[in-house]
C-alpha cells in the first residue's frame, strides 16, 4: 500500500527501504509496511500515535524513554515499539490499563527530577515531555521534589545562537544521537552514567569550545526546552510558519521560516526538503539576522559623483536617473557600452529578467554572472563531454556510492549538509580518495573507512586527473561495454592513445603534482574497481588557468569507468552560491540564451525574438573581466550590477577598482553598501530571499521555491526593480508575480518545460530536464542516453600555469572557504557568525613559517605579481610546506588584492587557486589596506548623508 | 627423586599467603638438600582450607590445609611430602574429601590439579580432544552436539547455547565474533575467575571450538580489569596456544583459523550486560543496546556475534571430548549438565560446588555450606547475583533447577549464592538492591536509571516511618514498574531482592514503625 508521507509528523523511527510487505494489527486496525518498519512508525502510518520522547524519525531507534512500550500477542512483557520491527501476523496494542500505569508512572519518574516552571519556560507550547505528562495523565509526583535532582544543573549559554539548560535534560540521548548520526560530528556525548547521565559538548567544555559545529540538529531534536534557540527565548514561539529554500551554499536546503507575524523567529529545515531532509548547517539555521540588519539599504539612493554623498530618493526618481543615464550613455557611446552582472544569489526568475533587460532593453549580450568567477569550466566542460551543463546526479545517490573521489572541495565547510550526508555514507564503509593541496576536515570523518589524500600541488590537477586515467587504460580497469555502448568511438580512440602516452603515467608526473605514483596508482584502482564510484567537485577544480581542462579530465574518468547514469555515481560539481546552477540555466552568459541555447544558433535565437518582440544580437556580448578591460579602455561605461559583489569577489581588486571607477553610471542593486556600491551612482536596495517570491536551482539541479515571508525592506522585490528599469527604457515588462516569469522560461527553455509553480507546489520540488520526456523532473542525468547521443572524451593536455613559485614569490597562495562565513560575507559578518570567524588569517605551514621567523597571530605581508596586503599568521599542518592558505570573508583582507588576472583558457575563470607569492613579517597594514580603510570611512559618511534631513 | 609438592596459586590462595608460603617451602626444603619439587597448581576452590598444601604419593594426593607460615616447621618435621602422615592439618587423599568428592566436576575437574599455564598438564587430562573431534566435524554437527548437551547460558540468563550458535551458524556474513563474557561481577561469584586462572586452555579450547561451530574466525575474552592474574594467565596461555598451532591460522595443521585477544573491561557491572559489553569492546561507552537486533545477528561491529560466558564456553570442551549424552545426563528436567555454585557471604566452607542441577538449595547451603560461619541461624539468602531474590527458610528446599527457580520468582543466576544469619536486617539489603542500581545502571532507559534513585528515597522514608502505607504502595509501583519498563535485567530485575524481601522479611521495613499489616498487603 501507498503511504502517505506528512513532513511535519515525527513517525518516530527511520523509514524502511524494504519492498517486502508485512501485515499487521495494530489495536484492531490492519496495516502493511515495509519490512523492517518498527511498530511504532507502523502505527504511526495508520495514525495511531504511541507516545514517545527518545525516537525521532530521523534517528535510529534507541529504546530509552519506555513510554513506547505496547503490548504483542503472543509475547513476553512490554516491549519497545520504536525497536520492535513490525512482523507478519502480529497482534499489537497499544492503550490499556497496564500500559497506561506503566507510561504514567514512567512519566511520573521523569518529571520528579524536572522544573515544574512550565509557564515560563522558553519550551511552553512546544515541548514533548509536556505533551507526554498530558498525554499519560499525569496528575501528581508522589516522589516529591526534595529528592536528588538536577534542576539547579547550571546554563551553558556560550553558543550565541542557543542555549543549553542542563536543569531541563531528560536525556533521551537525542540531541547526542542527532550530532552523531545526523550531523556526523560527534562533538556530544552522555557523560558519567545512571543518574549522573548528563550532556556533554567535546571534554565537557562547553558548546562553543567544543568541536560543536552549530548545524542546530540537537537543538532541533531536542524534546525540551534544554536546548532552545536563543531567539525562542527572547520572542516566545512562533505562530505559523513557510516552507523556502536557504539562500547559502548551493545545496538548497528546504526551511520553515517560523514566524510571528512578519518577525522571523528561527529558520527550521524542513524535513519534506528533498535537498536536505530536514538538515541544516549554522549558516541556513541560524544566521538569517543579517536580514533585518541595521546596515540594510532601506531606500533607492543616486548621486552624481562617486565622490559625492549619497541622495535618498524615491524609486520613481531612482529609476528614472539610471535609464536617463543608461539611455544618454548608449546615445553617446554605441549600444555596446552597457551591460549588467546577474547574480547567482538572485531568484531564477530575476536572473532571467536581468539578461532578458539587457538583451531586449540594453540591445546586446553584455551579461555575465558571477557564475563566470566560480563554475564557468563546469559549464563548459561538462558541456563538450556529456552535453549538458550540470551535475549529473542527486545528492542522495551518494548514499550509494562504494567510492568517493573529493577533488578541489572542502564539503564539510562549504556544503556543510552535503558533507554530513556523505559522511554517514563514508560511516558505512565507502572508501574515500581527497585530492586537495590541504587536509580537509572530510579526512578526519569520526569512524572513515578507507582514505586516501592526494595532496597535490596547486595548479597540477589536470596532470593528476592525467595520471589517474593513465592508470585505468593502461591497467585494463575501463568499462569497455559502457565506452563501446555510450561513447563516441573517435573521440575515445584519440583520446585513449593520448592518455596512455608515459608522459601522463603517475611517476611521469609525480614531480608536478608531488604525490607519490604508488599511492595515486592506488587511487586510481580504488576508483576504478567501484561498483559505484561518484566524483564531487569543487571552485579547487574550476578556479584554475586549466579548470574547463579539469572538468573535461573528470569526465572522462567517469565515462572511462562507466560511472554515469545511475544512482551512486557521477560527476558532480558542488555549486558555491545558492542559485549558480540557477543562473547558468537562466543564460546569464554572453553567449548563451536560457537553457544554454547560444545566441548564434538562430532557431532558438528566433524563439527568443519572437517571444520577447526584440532583435537579438547573434554575437556574444562582453564577459566580466572583459567588461573590466573595456571599462578602463573607455568604451564601456555603465554597468547594472545585481546582488554580485565585484569589487571583493573578483580577483586583481585594484585592477577590478580601476575599472569601476571609469565607468559614467555604475547601479548596484543589493541589500548593503557593499564593496562595489562604493563605486556606484546609483543604489537600488536589494531584497533578501525571506522579501520574494521565486525559486532557486541548487547543484543538483534541483528547482526549489523561495517564498515571501515579510515584505521587503524597502518596498520591492528584485524583479519588480528590474521590471522597472526596463519600462523606464521604454522595453515594456509585466508580470504580477514571478509565476508568470516561470510560465515564460518554460515556455523558451526545452529542458524547463514542464516546470510551473503549480507544479512545484504538487512535487515540492524538480529536478531539470523537466518537459514531456520527464514530467517530474530527472533526478539522474544520462541514464539511457547523453543529450549529444554519445559522450565525448575530451584531449586534456596538461599546461602548467604561468603563475609559477620562483625566488621573488617561493610560496603559493590558494584560497578557500570556512564554515561560519558565507563568501563575500556580506551576510554572515552581520551575525553572530563572526564568533568563529572574524578575521581572514593567512595559514602557514610550520616549516614555511620557521624560516621567516613566524609565530602564530604576527602581522603578515603577503605580496604577488598583482599586489600587496597584510593579515596574521595562523601556523597549521593542513597545508604542505610551500602553500599557504587563506579565506576573502572580510573585505578589509585585500584577499583578491593579490589574485592575478591569469584565468581559465575557456571561459575565464579567474585562477583563485594559485597564485606565486612572498610572505614576511611586517608591522603595519598595507597601502591598499590603509586606502581601503580611508574610502570605507567616507563611503560610509556618504550614506549617512544620504537621508533627508528631519523635518 | 625429588617429592611433588603442590601450592596454589590463584588469587584467593595468593591472597591468604600462598606465595609466600611456596617461597618458604622453597627455602626450607633447599637447607635440607632440595627433597622437593615445588609446582603451582590452581585451586581446588575449597576456600576454608587454602592455602591447601598436596603432596603426590603412590596412592594419590594428600592435602594440608589451612597451612599458614606457621605450620610449616611442624609439618617439616613430620616430613609431610610423604603424604599419609600424622598432623593437625592433614586432610588425607584430597579427592576423597567429601566437599569435593561429592561434587560432580565436569568443568571444573583440573582446577587445583593440573598447573594452569601447562600445555602437557593440560593435554594429559583431557585437554584438546575436544578441539581435535571438532576439527574433524561439520559446524552443524558440533551445533547440534551443544544442542544435544543441554547446555544453557551460565551468565545468568540461561538461554541454550546451541540455539543461540545456531543463530550465529545460519546469519551469513564476511565475519562473524566469538566473544567471552569473563566480566564477572555479580556478588559472591568467583567461577569465571577459577577458570580463567586455573584452567585457561579450556577456555581458549572452548572458544576456539565456538569459532569452527559458527564460521568465527576471531574471538575477544572481555575480561573485567579486576582480574589482573586471570589476565595474566590467559595471556600467557594464549601465547603458549599460538605457538602450538592451538590458535592462528593453521589451527592443527587443519586450515582453520581463530584468533584470539584479551580485552580488559574498565569497572562496570553493566558492561557485563552482553550488548553492553559489545559496546565498551567497541571501544564506546558501555551502553545498553535495545534487542532485537539479536547480537547473534548484529552484534560485534554490527556483525553475527556468539557472547557466552566463561562457564558456558568452558563447558564445551568437555561436550565435544566426551559427547553431549555425558553431559545431558547430569541434571534434571530442562537443566541439563552441572552448574559450578559458588557459596560465599556467611557461611562456614566457602568455595565452589559443582554439582549437576537437582539437589536443593538447603543441601548446598547445609551439607556443602556447613551453614554459617559464625553458627548463628541463617535467616537468608540471596542467589544469583545482586538480582537475585532473597529466600527464606520456606524455599530453601527449591531444587537447584532454572525453571524450579523461575517458578518461586527466584533465579539461579551465574550460581553466587550469598547467605546471611540473622543479624541481616533486610530493609537495609532492600535499600542496597537499588543502591547498587543507581552506582551501575547505564543510564539510558529511565525505570532503571532515575527509578533506582527514586527507589533509595523510598525506602529511606519508608525505614523513617514517614508514610510508611503510602511510600510502600509507591515502592511497589516503582518496582513494577522497573520490571515492566527497563530495557535490560539490570533495571528489570533490581526489584527482584527488593520485593523479595518485602514480601518475606517485611518486618524489617517497618520495625521503627508499627505499620507491619500495610506492608504485608502491599507485597
Amino acid at each position: 500500500m501507498l503511504q502517505h508521507f506528512d513532513p511535519n509528523k515525527d513517525y518516530g523511527t527511520p523509514a524502511s527501504l524494504s519492498e517486502n510487505l508485512v501485515t499487521l494489527e495494530i489495536d484492531g486496525v490492519e496495516i502493511s509496511v515495509p519490512e523492517g518498519t518498527s511498530v511504532m512508525r507502523a502505527a504511526a502510518l495508520a495514525d495511531i500515535n504511541i507516545p514517545k520522547l527518545c525516537a525521532s524519525d530521523n534517528l535510529d531507534a534507541f529504546g530509552s524513554c519506555r513510554l513506547c512500550a505496547v503490548q504483542i500477542e503472543g509475547r513476553r512483557g512490554l516491549p519497545a515499539s520504536c525497536t520492535t520491527p513490525a512482523e507478519q501476523g502480529m497482534k499489537v496494542w497499544t492503550q490499556n490499563d497496564k500500559l497506561a500505569k506503566l507510561r504514567r508512572n514512567i512519566m511520573e519518574l521523569y518529571i520528579s527530577d524536572h522544573p515544574l516552571d512550565c509557564l515560563t519556560c522558553p519550551a511552553n507550547g512546544n515541548c514533548e515531555l509536556q505533551d507526554m505528562a498530558g498525554s499519560v495523565g499525569l496528575r501528581e509526583v508522589r516522589y516529591g521534589f526534595d529528592g536528588e535532582n538536577h534542576l539547579d544543573a547550571p546554563k551553558d549559554t556560550s553558543n550565541p545562537y542557543f542555549t543549553f539548560d542542563a536543569s531541563k535534560c531528560i536525556v533521551c540521548s537525542r540531541c547526542v544521537r542527532a550530532c552523531s548520526e545526523v550531523q556526523g560530528t560527534f562533538a556530544l556525548t552522555i557523560d558519567g552514567r545512571g543518574f549522573d547521565s548528563k550532556v556533554a559538548a567535546g571534554q565537557d567544555e562547553g558548546f562553543l569550545d567544543s568541536e560543536c559545529v552549530s548545524c542546530g540538529a540537537c537543538v532541533q531534536a531536542c524534546p525540551t526546552a534544554t536546548l532552545t534557540e536563543n531567539s525562542v527565548i527572547e520572542m516566545g514561539q512562533p505562530e505559523h510558519s513557510v516552507v523556502t529554500t536557504c539562500a547559502y551554499c548551493g545545496v538548497g536546503c528546504s526551511f520553515k521560516a517560523e514566524m510571528k507575524g512578519d518577525k522571523l523567529v528561527r529558520m527550521v529545515p524542513y524535513k519534506g526538503g528533498d535537498a536536505n531532509h530536514g538538515h541544516s548547517c549554522v549558516k541556513g539555521r541560524f544566521a538569517f539576522g543579517y536580514a533585518t540588519h541595521k546596515d540594510r539599504i532601506r531606500a533607492p539612493m543616486i548621486r552624481d559623483s562617486i565622490d559625492q554623498p549619497w541622495k535618498e530618493v524615491s524609486w520613481e526618481e531612482a529609476i528614472g536617473f539610471a535609464a536617463k543615464r543608461l539611455k544618454a550613455i548608449q546615445a553617446e557611446h554605441g549600444r555596446e557600452s552597457i551591460g549588467g552582472i546577474t547574480s547567482s544569489r538572485c531568484t531564477n526568475e530575476e536572473t532571467y529578467l536581468v539578461q532578458k533587460l539587457i538583451r531586449a532593453a540594453f540591445g546586446n549580450n553584455n551579461t555575465d554572472t558571477c557564475a563566470r568567477v566560480c563554475h564557468s569550466p563546469t559549464g563548459y566542460g561538462l558541456k563538450q563531454t556529456l552535453g549538458e551543463s550540470a551535475g549529473t546526479q542527486t545528492f542522495d545517490s551518494v548514499m550509494k556510492a562504494d567510492c568517493v573521489l573529493v577533488i578541489g572541495a572542502n564539503p564539510t565547510d562549504a556544503h556543510p549538509v552535503f558533507g554530513s550526508l556523505l559522511r554517514r555514507r563514508l560511516r558505512e564503509g565507502a572508501s574515500l580518495i581527497v585530492a586537495d593541496p590541504r587536509h580537509i576536515d572530510l579526512l578526519d570523518t569520526p569512524h572513515l573507512g578507507d582514505a586516501t589524500h592526494l595532496p597535490l600541488r596547486p595548479g597540477s590537477n589536470v596532470a593528476m586527473v592525467n595520471a589517474l586515467a593513465h592508470v585505468i587504460v593502461t591497467e585494463g580497469l575501463e568499462d569497455t561495454g559502457f565506452i563501446a555502448k555510450r561513447c563516441e568511438d573517435d573521440a575515445y580512440a584519440k583520446w585513449r592513445a593520448f592518455i596512455q602516452d608515459p608522459r601522463h603515467a603517475p611517476e611521469a608526473v609525480e614531480e608536478v603534482t608531488g604525490v607519490a605514483a604508488d599511492k595515486v596508482r592506488e587511487a586510481a584502482r580504488t576508483y576504478a574497481k567501484a561498483p559505484n564510484a561518484a566524483i564531487y567537485y569543487g571552485l579547487g577544480v574550476t578556479e584554475h588557468s586549466q579548470g574547463s581542462t579539469t572538468v573535461m579530465g573528470i569526465a572522462n574518468l567517469a565515462l572511462a569507468t562507466g560511472n554515469i547514469g545511475r544512482d551512486g555515481v557521477g560527476v558532480n560539481p558542488l555549486r558555491g552560491q545558492n542559485n549558480v546552477q540557477g543562473s547558468c540555466d537562466m543564460g546569464s552568459f554572453p553567449h548563451e540564451l536560457p537553457g544554454y541555447q547560444h545566441v548564434a544558433d538562430p532557431v532558438a535565437r528566433g524563439r527568443f525574438e519572437a517571444a520577447w518582440g526584440v532583435e537579438i544580437d547573434h554575437e556574444p556580448g562582453l564577459r566580466i573581466p572583459n567588461m573590466f578591460d573595456a571599462a578602463i579602455a573607455g568604451h564601456f561605461r555603465a554597468l547594472y550590477v545585481q546582488g554580485e559583489d565585484i569589487a571583493q569577489s573578483d580577483p586583481n581588486t585594484q585592477h577590478v577598482e580601476q575599472a569601476l571607477r571609469s565607468l559614467d553610471c555604475l547601479i548596484v542593486q543589493d541589500i548593503f553598501l557593499n564593496e562595489t556600491a562604493k563605486f556606484a551612482h546609483v543604489l537600488l536596495p536589494g531584497s533578501t530571499f525571506l522579501e520574494k517570491n521565486g525559486t532557486f536551482t541548487n547543484a543538483e539541479r534541483r528547482i526549489n521555491r523561495v517564498r515571501k515571508v515579510m515584505p521587503p525592506i524597502a518596498g520591492k522585490e528584485d524583479w519588480e526593480v528590474t521590471v522597472a528599469l526596463a519600462n523606464a527604457l521604454d522595453y515594456p515588462m509585466n508580470y504580477a508575480h514571478p509565476s508568470e516569469i516561470m510560465d515564460e522560461i518554460a515556455q523558451l527553455t526545452p529542458s524547463f518545460a514542464g516546470v510551473s509553480y503549480d507544479k512545484l507546489e504538487q512535487q515540492g520540488s524538480l529536478q531539470w530536464p523537466c518537459n514531456d520526456e520527464h514530467p517530474v523532473g530527472s533526478p539522474i542525468m544520462h541514464v539511457e542516453s547523453f543529450p549529444i547521443g554519445k559522450a565525448h572524451f575530451a584531449i586534456t593536455e596538461f599546461v602548467p600555469t604561468t603563475e609559477r613559485a620562483n625566488r621573488r614569490f617561493p610560496l603559493l597562495l590558494t584560497t578557500g572557504r570556512i564554515l561560519s562565513q558565507y563568501n563575500v560575507g556580506a551576510q554572515t559578518r552581520r551575525t553572530d557568525n563572526q564568533v568563529w570567524h572574524d578575521e581572514d588569517v593567512l595559514e602557514i605551514h610550520p616549516h614555511d613559517a620557521e624560516e621567516r621567523g613566524i609565530n602564530d597571530n604576527d602581522w603578515l605581508g603577503i605580496s604577488s605579481r598583482a599586489g600587496h596586503t597584510v593579515l596574521r599568521a595562523r601556523i597549521s599542518e593542513r597545508m604542505q610546506p610551500g602553500v599557504v592558505y587563506t579565506t576573502f570573508h572580510h573585505p578589509h583582507s585585500g584577499a583578491n588584492v593579490i589574485t592575478t588576472d591569469n584565468s581559465d583558457w575557456a571561459t575565464n575563470c579567474p585562477e583563485y587557486k594559485v597564485t606565486a607569492v612572498q610572505v614576511e613579517k611586517v608591522s603595519q597594514p598595507s597601502d591598499w589596506q590603509k586606502n581601503f580603510h580611508d574610502n570605507h570611512q567616507r563611503q560610509h559618511k556618504f550614506l549617512h548623508e544620504a537621508k533627508p534631513a528631519a523635518e | 627423586m625429588a617429592y611433588r609438592v603442590y601450592v596454589p596459586s590463584d588469587t584467593t590462595a595468593k591472597a591468604l599467603g600462598a606465595d609466600r608460603l611456596a617461597a618458604s617451602i622453597d627455602a626450607l626444603a633447599h637447607e635440607m638438600g632440595d627433597p622437593l619439587e615445588i609446582r603451582r597448581n590452581g585451586t581446588r576452590a575449597l576456600y576454608w582450607l587454602e592455602p591447601l598444601i598436596e603432596v603426590d604419593t603412590p596412592e594419590g594426593r594428600y592435602g594440608f590445609g589451612p597451612v599458614k607460615e606457621r605450620d610449616l616447621e611442624s609439618l617439616f618435621a613430620v616430613e609431610f611430602w610423604k603424604g599419609e602422615v600424622d598432623h593437625p592439618l592433614a586432610l588425607g587423599l584430597v579427592e576423597e574429601i567429601p566437599y569435593l568428592k561429592r561434587q560432580q566436576r565436569l568443568t571444573f575437574a583440573r582446577a587445583g590439579v593440573i598447573d594452569p599455564l601447562s600445555l602437557d598438564d593440560y593435554k594429559a587430562h583431557g585437554g584438546y580432544r575436544g578441539l581435535d573431534n571438532a576439527l574433524a566435524l561439520e559446524p552443524q554437527v558440533i551445533v547440534d552436539a551443544v544442542k544435544e548437551s543441554g547446555l544453557r547460558g551460565r551468565g545468568g540468563a540461561a538461554f541454550p547455547t546451541g540455539i543461540k550458535w545456531q543463530t550465529v551458524l545460519n546469519a551469513p556474513a564476511d565475519q562473524k565474533y566469538i566473544v567471552c563474557n569473563a566480566d564477572e561481577g555479580d556478588s559472591g561469584t568467583f567461577a569465571d575467575r577459577l577458570v580463567m586462572e586455573c584452567d585457561p586452555f579450556m577456555l581458549i579450547e572452548g572458544m576456539t571450538i565456538a569459532g569452527l561451530a559458527v564460521g568465527a574466525t576471531q574471538g575477544y575474552i572481555y575480561l573485567r580489569s579486576e582480574y589482573p592474574l586471570a589476565q595474566k594467565n590467559l595471556n600467557a596461555a594464549i601465547e603458549t596456544a599460538y605457538a602450538n598451532n592451538l590458535l592462528g591460522e593453521n589451527i592443527l595443521g587443519s586450515g582453520q583459523r581463530f584468533d584470539l585477544e584479551v580485552r580488559l573491561g574498565a569497572g562496570a557491572y553493566i558492561c557485563g550486560e552482553e550488548t553492553s559489553l559489545l559496546e565498551s569492546l567497541e571501544g564506546k561507552r558501555g551502553l545498553v543496546r535495545a534487542k532485537p537486533p539479536l547480537p547473534a545477528i548484529v552484534g560485534l561491529f554490527g556483525k553475527p556475534t556468539v557472547v557466552n560466558n566463561v562457564l558456558s564456553l568452558a563447558a564445551v570442551p568437555f561436550i565435544l571430548d566426551r559427547g553431549a549424552k555425558a553431559y545431558a545426563d547430569c541434571g534434571m528436567g530442562r537443566s541439563r549438565g552441572t552448574l559450578p555454585f559458588q557459596l560465599a557471604g556467611n557461611v562456614k566452607q566457602g568455595g565452589l560446588v559443582e554439582l549437576a542441577f537437582g539437589p536443593t538449595l538447603r543441601e548446598l547451603m547445609f551439607e556443602f555450606g556447613g551453614g554459617t560461619r559464625n553458627g548463628r541461624a541463617l535467616r537468608a539468602v540471596q542467589v544469583g547475583g545482586p538480582l537475585g531474590a532473597y529466600l527464606p527458610e520456606s524455599q530453601w528446599d527449591t531444587p537447584l533447577d532454572y525453571e524450579a527457580f523461575a517458578k518461586i520468582g527466584a533465579v539461579l543466576g551465574h550460581g553466587g549464592v550469598v547467605m546471611f544469619d540473622d543479624t541481616v536486617d533486610m530493609g537495609e539489603q532492600a535499600r542496597f538492591s537499588m543502591e547498587f542500581c543507581v552506582a551501575e545502571s547505564c543510564g539510558k532507559c529511565t525505570p532503571c536509571r532515575i527509578g533506582s534513585t527514586r527507589g533509595v528515597e523510598v525506602i529511606d522514608r519508608i525505614r523513617a516511618g514517614e508514610n510508611v502505607e503510602g511510600n510502600l504502595e509507591l515502592l511497589s509501583d516503582l518496582c513494577e514498574t522497573m520490571v515492566d519498563g527497563s530495557l535490560c535485567a539490570m533495571g528489570g530485575m533490581t526489584p527482584f531482592p527488593v520485593q523479595s524481601a518485602m514480601k518475606h522479611f517485611g518486618e524489617d521495613f517497618v520495625k521503627h514503625t508499627s505499620d507491619a499489616q500495610a506492608l504485608a498487603e502491599e507485597a
